[in-house]
């Protein structure tokens, strides 16, 4: 078959993005996943984004290729090349290519003439056919469809095919059947598309140098990796999508590097005991409970989970906080409220996570932007939590933590000694004529604690009840307020503490972005866009809660200040507004909610509707 | 809940224990629940426990959730740590404090509202995976602190002070434990400390979860006719053919063997439990012999108590997991982070 129109002459190096249509269960995350993969090793930078159902087998997939010499890798909403390998989402996948893009599907089939579009040019591969011929088993014929039509997509956009074939041998260096059938497949498609159409299409890949010093990792991966590396020993959680993967890994992780040989084990005893518990819990009332037991007694704890899971762990967090004993509560948000979307993303737990549970409460939040702020994010969440004595939140969420980023190397300084805090130990009781659990505050409004099985002297009761300073059971006004008072210092000295905002400013900027986490790439690509159109931004990017005076600076100073979210109801913009008392209304909110992650194009939509709308 | 500090009287007399201690040492504040509380005769059976074992107070963590029976802790040993958590919650934090530190001694009291209605999950849970605690549940099958609502354990019949029936079938924490596999059974009565007492003593060298089921009369509301958890109901009702010593483990070579046909068990610890009187046919080790002696009992209106189930070669938390004989929170850092060199090697494989 020839290329029928061919409109798009004009050609674009290491920028375009491909959309990949499959039913899921069908293992076609392996072939798109290879592709990513394969731009990352020609070292041009490329993100994907896997759109997938709550679902095991039979539902609507995507998967979106980004691939931008300039590093904007947000999710892009006009697509190049449509891989439609779904026939029962043709019309909604043909009708998403931009005008004068292709579309890639299996001609083993005709298709319906009512789907033909006149301003994209189809490229029908009969890749069923083909696989029925080469291959006998039948799952093996659906497998090796997936890599058939990658073959077709790297033919396409010029990729080299030796990466690729390098990374199927890689994958598969331990079964030698599945190598052959694997490269077969891939040869298959990638001869066909050669020998039918002119390759490369106008769209293309050239080998860059921008990826050198990168990796390819998921943000539940990062997680994980940061949690093992601040010396987390107690883990409990209960299985929830999209956090399941961080406490995977952790498992993973644990039992690859925290398992101490045993010299001369006893008959029937492993050679080894782990360094590690980790406790799948009845439900993530139990997680959080856990997690504050083994952080009462010492050691660094942490859950993870996501909406849900918060919602029921409110009750304990309170405890926490008012009993002041640390605790890492990683939250992967999806998609509220209730069960909501589990597969989809949003930023929409920060008031849930900022004010969690009943009476008055404030919790330290971290929000992370890409994997490698996981991994950071994760260990200062450890030493944040033990510092100040209390709940912290990492503010993970769907497309950070389940979809593969290239992120500069992480890196470990050898010479970091976690932070434990104010804690004493008998030596230190042995100088004092008496402990009280909440006195003796330092500048940050901290007080010492002890660790159960501590000297007599540091005995004390931990109680969720009115207490006063010296932890005494009270109802008495002043005594019950003296420590509430002093929980609210704590927390504001909390903010010279968490990670400080990121501010990117230009000379002459009038409009000021303010944004939070995974929405950083797509701000960026805006304010690019927009200093195209004559719009000058500067950019804050908040990592942190408590916010730092530098947050209401930053409002005060723009003219037209907007925050950027992906959740409905402008939670960002809310608690910057109660918590700085920055008048809400000078905010305005850029809002994306409906489950996918942020594109630039929304962002500069949002921001010049009100600009327009004022002048 | 509201405690006042007990004045601190040298008795010269007071027998000493093994480190030294009197009973006195043992004590917490003053009880401010009801005169005549069931709750305040466990108090007085697990300070005594303490004391009699020698046990180190800074060893000692008790827990407890929301409740009548958890304001106790406060009553006993004041040198132990203490944790008052939030309603049905406390097993979840005595897992996580044991999961991190295995080395003390932890003792969890609850109520029948704590742990068969709002916490049941967490209990069931706990049973399963065997953390190793004593775990008691003060009975009285009804709410105190929000004034005489039935709880989950009221028998079917049983009548509230105003004279209303409950219609509702009660959960047995006994039962319960067989079918979710428990290791340690036992049901004892708040005015029985001499049966209590060594029972308790078991229960702490028990290597996993020793759930003990005192019914523990509630003298406000819930002691009157038509009760089945008042002191008359139990004293006439109540079935001790299941006695029990408790031998510890020092002192076991002083003690002459004088009872024929003992069943003995040795305890995780070395010690030994032994049962003094069984009913013939009846055998702690047999999960159903034991379900079906209870129920029995029940079908007659009798209650059966004692130390009723033991398993101790059932694997704790840890030994499922294992994890190294110190605790957790003692690892060194050192040997928990992999370092830099690790870290690079392994992103290798990220590429």
């Amino acid at each position: 078959m020839a290329i029928d129109t061919a409109q798009d002459t004009q050609i674009r190096i290491n920028d375009f993005s491909i959309k990949l249509a499959n039913v899921n269960g069908t293992g076609s995350a392996s072939a798109n996943s290879l592709l990513m993969q394969a731009i990352f090793r020609m070292g041009i930078p490329v993100s994907g984004k896997n759109l997938f159902p709550s679902n095991i087998q039979g539902l609507p997939t995507w998967y979106e290729i980004r691939v931008n010499k300039d590093g904007y890798t947000a999710r892009a909403l006009d697509y190049d090349l449509m891989v439609a390998m779904n026939s029962a989402t043709y019309e909604q996948d043909i009708n998403d290519v931009r005008e004068g893009g292709y579309v890639l599907f299996d001609s083993s089939w005709p298709l319906d003439a009512d789907l033909v579009r006149d301003d994209v040019t189809f490229l029908g591969v009969p890749l069923a056919k083909m696989c029925i011929e080469h291959f006998a088993a039948p799952r093996e014929r659906i497998l090796m469809k997936n890599i058939a039509y990658a073959g077709v997509v790297v033919a396409l956009v010029g990729l080299d095919i030796e990466v690729v074939s390098g990374l199927l041998a890689e994958t598969f260096a331990k079964n030698e059947l599945l190598r052959e059938s694997n490269q077969n497949a891939l040869r298959l498609g990638y001869n066909y598309a050669k020998e039918s159409f002119e390759c490369p299409l106008p769209f293309r890949v050239e080998a860059m140098d921008a990826t050198k010093d990168s990796i390819l990792i998921d943000g539940n991966t990062a997680t994980a990796l940061g949690c093992l590396y601040a010396g987390a020993t107690v883990a409990g959680w209960y299985p929830i999508t999209p956090a399941t993967a961080v406490m995977d890994n952790f498992i993973r992780l644990c039992a690859q590097y925290r398992r101490e040989p045993v010299e001369n084990p006893l008959p029937g005893e492993l050679p080894y005991k782990n360094n590690y518990l980790i406790l799948q819990a009845e439900d993530e009332i139990s997680a959080i409970g856990m997690v504050l037991g083994a952080s009462w007694s010492g050691a660094r704890s942490f859950t993870s989970t996501s909406g849900p899971g918060i919602s029921l762990m409110n009750e304990l967090l309170g405890l926490a906080y008012y009993t002041e004993i640390p605790a890492v509560i990683v939250d992967v948000q999806r998609t509220g409220p209730s069960t909501g979307m589990p597969t989809r993303t949003q930023q929409a737990d920060i008031l849930l996570c900022a004010y969690a549970s009943h009476g008055d409460t404030k919790h330290i939040l971290l929000f992370p932007a890409n994997p490698r702020e996981c991994f950071e994010f994760a260990v200062q969440s450890f030493d944040i939590a033990e510092r100040f004595q209390t709940p912290v939140f990492m503010l993970s969420d769907l497309d950070i933590g389940m979809n593969d980023w290239v992120v500069p190397e992480l890196t470990w300084d050898d010479s970091y000694v976690p932070d434990r805090g104010r804690v004493l130990n008998d030596a230190d009781l042995a100088t004092m004529a008496e402990f009280f659990r909440y006195t003796n505050e330092d500048a940050d409004f901290v007080t010492p604690r002890t660790l159960p099985g501590s000297d007599e002297k540091g005995a004390y009761f931990v109680r969720g009840s009115g207490h006063d300073k010296f932890g005494r059971y009270t109802e008495n006004t002043d005594k019950y307020q003296e420590v509430v008072d002093r929980l609210k210092m704590k927390h504001a000295s909390a903010a010279a503490h968490v990670p400080a905002p990121i501010v990117e400013r230009t000379k002459g900027a009038e409009v000021g972005i303010i944004t939070l986490g995974g929405c950083d790439l797509a701000v960026r690509e805006a304010i690019h866009e927009l200093a195209e159109l004559g719009v000058t931004s500067d950019y804050m990017r908040v990592r942190g809660f408590p916010f730092v005076p530098e947050v209401r600076r930053f409002a005060e100073e723009h003219e037209s200040c907007f925050v950027v979210e992906q959740n409905r109801d402008a939670q960002l913009r809310s608690l910057i507004a109660i918590e700085t008392e920055f008048p809400i209304e000078s905010l305005h909110p850029v809002l994306a909610y409906g489950g996918f992650p942020l594109s630039a194009r929304q962002v500069v939509d949002g921001v010049l509707q009100h600009l327009e709308k004022k002048s | 809940m509201t405690s006042i500090a007990k004045p601190v009287i040298p008795f010269v007399t007071l027998p000493k224990n093994e480190l030294g201690l009197t009973i006195r040492d043992y004590e917490g504040a003053v009880s401010t629940l009801c005169a005549g509380c069931g709750h305040d005769s466990v108090t007085a059976a697990i300070t005594q426990m303490f004391w009699e074992l020698s046990m180190p107070p800074h060893t000692i963590a008790k827990l407890s959730g929301i409740g009548c029976s958890s304001k106790t802790p406060t009553y006993f040993v004041r040198g132990a740590h203490g944790f008052n958590s939030a309603h049905g919650r406390m097993v979840t934090i005595a897992t996580g404090a044991n999961a991190a530190n295995r080395e003390l001694n932890y003792i969890g009291i609850s109520g029948d509202g704590d742990s068969l209605s709002i916490g049941l999950g967490h209990l069931a849970h706990a049973i399963r995976r065997n953390v190793n605690m004593i775990y008691i549940i003060e009975n009285n099958g009804v709410y105190g602190l929000t004034k005489g609502q039935f709880s989950a354990s009221a028998d079917i019949g049983s009548r509230l002070k105003k004279g209303e029936p409950n219609a509702i079938a009660p959960i047995d924490p006994i039962l319960l434990g067989l079918s979710m596999g428990a290791t340690f059974l036992a049901r004892s009565f708040s005015g029985d400390k001499a049966q209590l007492v060594p029972i308790l003593k078991a229960a702490a060298a028990h290597n996993g979860l020793a759930l003990i089921d005192v019914i523990s009369p509630c003298v406000t509301f819930n002691d009157h006719e038509g009760s089945t958890k008042s002191y008359r109901f139990m004293r006439e009702h109540e079935v001790k053919e299941i006695e029990t010593d408790f031998v510890p483990i020092r002192k076991e070579i002083h003690r002459s063997i004088d009872v024929n046909d003992a069943t003995e068990i040795t305890m995780h610890d070395g010690s030994v439990v032994r049962f003094r009187s069984v009913p013939e046919g009846y055998d702690p080790y047999d999960r159903q012999k034991v379900e079906e002696y209870i129920r029995d009992r029940r079908s007659r209106g009798e209650i059966a108590t004692g130390l009723l189930y033991v398993d101790e070669q059932a694997l704790d938390v840890h030994a499922m997991n294992n994890t190294p004989r110190y605790g957790l929170n003692k690892v060194p850092y050192e040997k928990l982070c992999p370092g830099s060199s690790v870290l690079k090697t392994m992103q290798e494989s990220f590429r």
